[in-house]
């Protein structure tokens, strides 16, 4: 009846997972207990859980990455104590068991359900208002994409109380994971998770893609679009053409651990290797799609604080479209050590440094950006400057390892693990939390807490280098990753050294926390209704903040790279006034199927786990059913009446008024 | 430069890649200091840069030139894309001759004279490496010693998922993938037990993967393989070998004073038979015809 699923699948003995687990069942009850209570549960289903404007799905996107950073960063601080105690023949507190999910879980979760929400959030969130649309070009769609990765997030969550998650390393290579060395659930957690999720990247790839080529306001060309939505255009690029590869892969090891397939066992004619090329082939652009837009932010971020205009705009764009090109050409560097060969890792090689170039030339222009700006410090132009040092100290331990001499020894290395931290925590998060405190005050009518956020910046910033610079030490000693516990015990000072920053860097979690808590409390005292907080320059400051559901009563018109920013420059400056003449406005209507279509989409993915064929028949039925409800539903749009509009605009403009 | 006062700091202890023994990471050690430097032509001017322009042109220090809409400098943008562009060239060039010169299939990356080679095959199991002598008709369980200033082949493999086969000390890893057969030159200048070990996470014993690399003068290796000669143990396949191969975490150092014949290439054929009756052990007409696949197999042709 319910397939492996018994109640041995709890881990009733394990102290550590059932607090976590009481802990998040106390948690939620209380959440469904406050919104009972508050009757908000209409609410959130009107306004969040269906809803199709890009906005809110964005927001939702950033929500569920804060949640999923603290339970990656428990992850992080576990495995850093226990390194920090299992030296010279000591255990630890950390079984083997115990810690090879810990640190698989911690790389999925960083990954898969930490950076890209953020950045797929921020992309929604701003793209739109960017480029001057109304909303995304498949609003159903970024619903739907969203609740897909719902219940990928759901899925991860599940496997820490119901059985196990994957031992396998973040990746799960082959043949590790496959049925023969790995019988367990962890790795059917790993592959439905993902595989859900990954559907709902794919289709963000597609929607993002159609929006930035087609639904640009009147007048913005190609080459006066905003470097955000740049390197969004070209993350969303790599999203196409890289995670079909993923969800292929991951087919294919759903095969063979299901149906006693062989594509990548050790024998039958699999080939473990096939598994790493491919996994790289989607994993290497993945970095990309989590690094690009967090380039796009700093350039938005320092043209702004600068009050300048971008250095080098074009040289800006055609680099994030070199890197876009040549991220797809580089990615054996992740196992040079295979054996394939001196011309091959040669090759792989120096593609790869070759991408140190664009980036270089990237970092050159933010530079020269700042070179004759007046230049405010604000906490996002601390997180821009922090980036760029660590950032480029983190780019050069890659073009080291991108050298396949010196990878032969510091593959699978604690360098390794330094080296991406290096450029994931200094790049991707240092990017997304600039964003965030960028962009909070467009989403939410008013600022972030800067003292908060600059106490937030310098834990961060000083926890990187102390938690990472003792691994960089360590690999050179020839520490290597993911161990759970180490003979030597000279390496035990700097692991304590590493463990105080990653101590330091929870109080940076902490911050971030306190001042989201901090701003929302003081909103009244950071109020912004002028939608322009920062003295912006492209289009989104020119909407509402919060922006009507519409975005724009009139689409704007666009003449140049920094429209909105020039026409505060024009004589007599800029004054938003109310116009005299509305139109209906055409928008699409929230929908139901999108949240019902993922339910279904969780349960079939834990029935698939469990082997409960039946319920897998219901999600597939149900997934099935809910589609055809969507594709025979004609109402899926309508008209916002012009008095309606007229209505919304004055409302703001009177409370603009009372502000001023 | 957060790097290089702890990269000084090492300099002066004994970290193994610091202190390398051999060609092999003697030269990996100067290539990566090599490249450390390079790249450093860029670095410290872009961190002077960010703090000096940061300074500079703070908000506040209204004495500093402000050019609202200067985007443009063609000598700029010449220079931030050619100086980027030489420091890759160079590094390019150099990383095609390492490539080379340090391949791990490559012999000359330890000897001029291929001859004098000695070859052990290394086969990692759950989780303990398996070391074979197949001149010496000998093998050993996480222990494999040789000579000073003696070339070694190791040959590659894996009974189980994939590894990596490294002796930080002495250079170059290779990953030991299960019915490959891969190969690593390696060569120690310097007598001493180095600790070698797995590198590519490989299940719960992973952490305890571990082996001493004995480089001792000839006559102490000799003495050495008689002491594995004396041993009662024997290695036979596929029963022994079967034996051995079962899952076992902090295994101890093994001898065996006598092997199957061919145990290294039997180890690779339990993977390399295609549909058969399961039955990893059957190896008898079927072998000629696998062993020329395993050839075509072998992850140097991936090449």
């Amino acid at each position: 009846m319910f397939g492996k699923l018994s109640l041995d699948a709890i881990p009733f003995h394990d102290p550590i997972v059932m607090s976590v687990a009481v802990v998040i069942a106390i948690g939620g009850a209380a959440v469904v207990a406050g919104v009972t209570y508050f009757r908000q549960w209409g609410y959130l289903w009107r306004e969040w859980i269906t809803s199709i404007d890009h906005k809110k799905i964005g927001i939702m996107y950033f929500l569920v990455a804060i949640v999923m950073l603290i339970r990656g960063f428990s992850d992080a601080i576990m495995m850093r104590s226990q390194q920090a105690i299992a030296a010279g023949g000591a255990e630890g507190y950390l079984p083997p068991h115990h810690y090879d999910q810990i640190f698989t879980a911690h790389g999925v979760i960083m990954i898969f359900f930490v950076a890209m929400p953020m950045v797929i959030g921020l992309m929604n969130l701003v793209v739109p208002l960017q480029i001057g649309a109304r909303d995304v070009a498949f609003p159903f769609m970024n619903n739907l994409s969203f609740w897909l990765f719902a219940a990928g997030v759901i899925l991860v969550n599940v496997s820490l109380v119901v059985g196990e998650f994957a031992m396998t390393g973040w990746l799960a290579y082959a043949p590790l994971s496959g049925i023969e060395y790995s019988p367990g659930v962890g790795v059917d957690y790993w592959i439905w998770a993902l595989q859900i999720s990954g559907i709902g990247t794919t289709l963000t790839g597609i929607n993002f893609f159609v929006t930035i080529l087609k639904m640009r306001t009147k007048g913005m060309t190609m080459f006066r679009m905003p470097i955000f939505t740049w390197t969004a255009l070209c993350a969303n690029v790599l999203i196409i053409a890289s995670f079909p590869i993923l969800t292929a892969t991951i087919a294919m090891l759903t095969l063979d651990r299901y149906l006693g397939m062989h594509f990548f066992t050790n024998d039958m004619g699999g080939n473990m290797m096939m598994y790493v090329n491919l996994i790289w082939a989607w994993g290497h652009p993945e970095v990309y799609i989590l690094i690009l837009p967090a380039f796009g932010v700093f350039s938005e971020v320092i043209a702004t604080f600068t009050k300048k205009r971008l250095f080098g705009y074009k040289t800006m764009v055609w680099a994030t479209v070199g890197i876009t090109v040549l991220s797809f050409i580089v990615w054996l560097h992740h196992f040079f050590t295979m054996g394939a060969g001196a011309n091959v890792n040669a090759f792989f090689g120096i593609t790869t440094m070759i991408i140190a170039i664009p980036t270089g030339v990237k970092i050159f222009n933010w530079l020269f950006t700042m070179y004759r700006g007046r230049i405010q410090f604000t906490s996002p132009v601390l997180w821009t400057i922090g980036f760029v040092i660590t950032f480029t100290l983190g780019g050069m331990t890659g073009v080291m390892l991108a050298v396949p001499g010196a990878n032969f020894v510091l593959h699978n290395s604690l360098f390794v693990i330094a080296h991406f931290h290096n450029v994931i925590i200094g790049g991707v998060v240092f990017g997304m939390l600039a964003g965030l405190t960028y962009w909070f005050p467009k989403a939410f009518g008013f600022k972030l807490d800067e003292t908060w956020g600059k106490r937030s910046f310098w834990f961060w910033q000083i926890g990187f280098y102390f938690a990472f610079v003792p691994l960089y030490i360590l690999s050179f000693d020839g520490a290597v990753r993911r161990m759970q516990s180490y003979e030597q015990t000279e390496w035990q000072p700097l692991m304590f050294v590493a463990l105080f920053g990653a101590v330091l860097i929870l109080f940076g979690i902490l911050c971030l926390i306190m001042q989201l808590f901090v701003s929302v409390r003081d909103r009244h005292k950071n109020r912004d209704l002028t939608g322009d907080p920062w003295d912006g320059r492209t289009l989104e400051w020119a909407a509402h903040s919060p922006p009507a559901f519409y975005n724009f009563a009139h689409l704007p018109e666009v003449h140049s790279i920094d429209p909105f920013w020039e026409k505060k420059q024009q004589p007599g400056g800029y004054k938003r006034e109310l116009s005299t003449h509305y139109e209906d406005i055409h928008m699409p209507r929230n929908t139901t199927e999108g949240p019902i279509l993922s339910l279904f989409s969780l349960i079939f993915g834990f029935a698939m786990v469990w082997h409960i064929w039946w319920l897998v028949a219901v999600g597939i039925i149900g997934m099935f059913v809910t589609f055809m409800f969507r594709i025979f539903n004609d109402d899926t749009d309508y008209y916002v009446p012009a008095a309606e509009v007229e209505r919304i605009e004055r409302e703001y403009h009177e409370k603009l008024g009372m502000q001023a | 430069m957060w790097l290089v006062v702890p990269l000084l700091l090492l300099s002066g202890c004994d970290a193994a890649l610091i202190d390398p023994a051999g060609q092999v990471g003697q030269g990996l050690r100067s290539l990566i200091f090599t490249a450390f430097a390079l790249m450093m032509i860029v670095v410290i001017p872009v961190i002077i840069m960010t703090i000096l322009f940061a300074w500079r042109y703070r908000q506040t220090n209204l004495a500093a030139k402000y050019t609202p809409n200067w985007e443009h400098s063609t000598i700029i943008e010449v220079f931030v894309w050619f100086i980027p562009l030489v420091i890759i060239v160079f590094l390019a060039i150099i990383t095609w001759q390492t490539s080379h010169q340090y391949d791990p299939h490559n012999p000359n990356s330890v000897t001029e004279n291929p001859e004098e080679v000695m070859e052990i095959q290394a086969v990692s199991l759950d989780w303990k490496w398996l070391f074979i002598y197949p001149d010496l008709n000998i093998a050993t369980v996480n222990e494999v010693a040789f000579p000073v200033d003696q070339p070694v082949r190791f040959q590659v493999t894996s009974g189980t998922v994939m590894n990596s086969f490294m002796i930080p000390t002495l250079g170059s890893q290779i990953y030991a993938m299960a019915g490959m057969d891969n190969d690593v030159y390696l060569e120690s200048d310097r007598e001493g037990v180095f600790r070698g070990r797995s590198t590519n996470y490989s299940g719960r014993g992973f952490s305890q993967m571990l082996f001493d690399a004995r480089v001792t003068s000839e006559q102490e290796f000799q003495q050495w393989v008689q002491q594995v000669r004396q041993s009662p143990d024997t290695l036979t396949y596929p029963q022994e070998y079967e034996a051995l191969a079962e899952p076992t975490v902090a295994h101890p150092v093994e001898y065996f004073s006598q092997i199957a014949p061919h145990l290294y290439q039997d180890i690779l054929n339990r993977f390399r038979g295609g549909p058969s009756d399961g039955n990893h052990g059957n190896h008898g007409r079927e072998q000629n015809h696998s062993s020329d696949q395993a050839h075509a197999m072998s992850a140097q042709a991936a090449e």
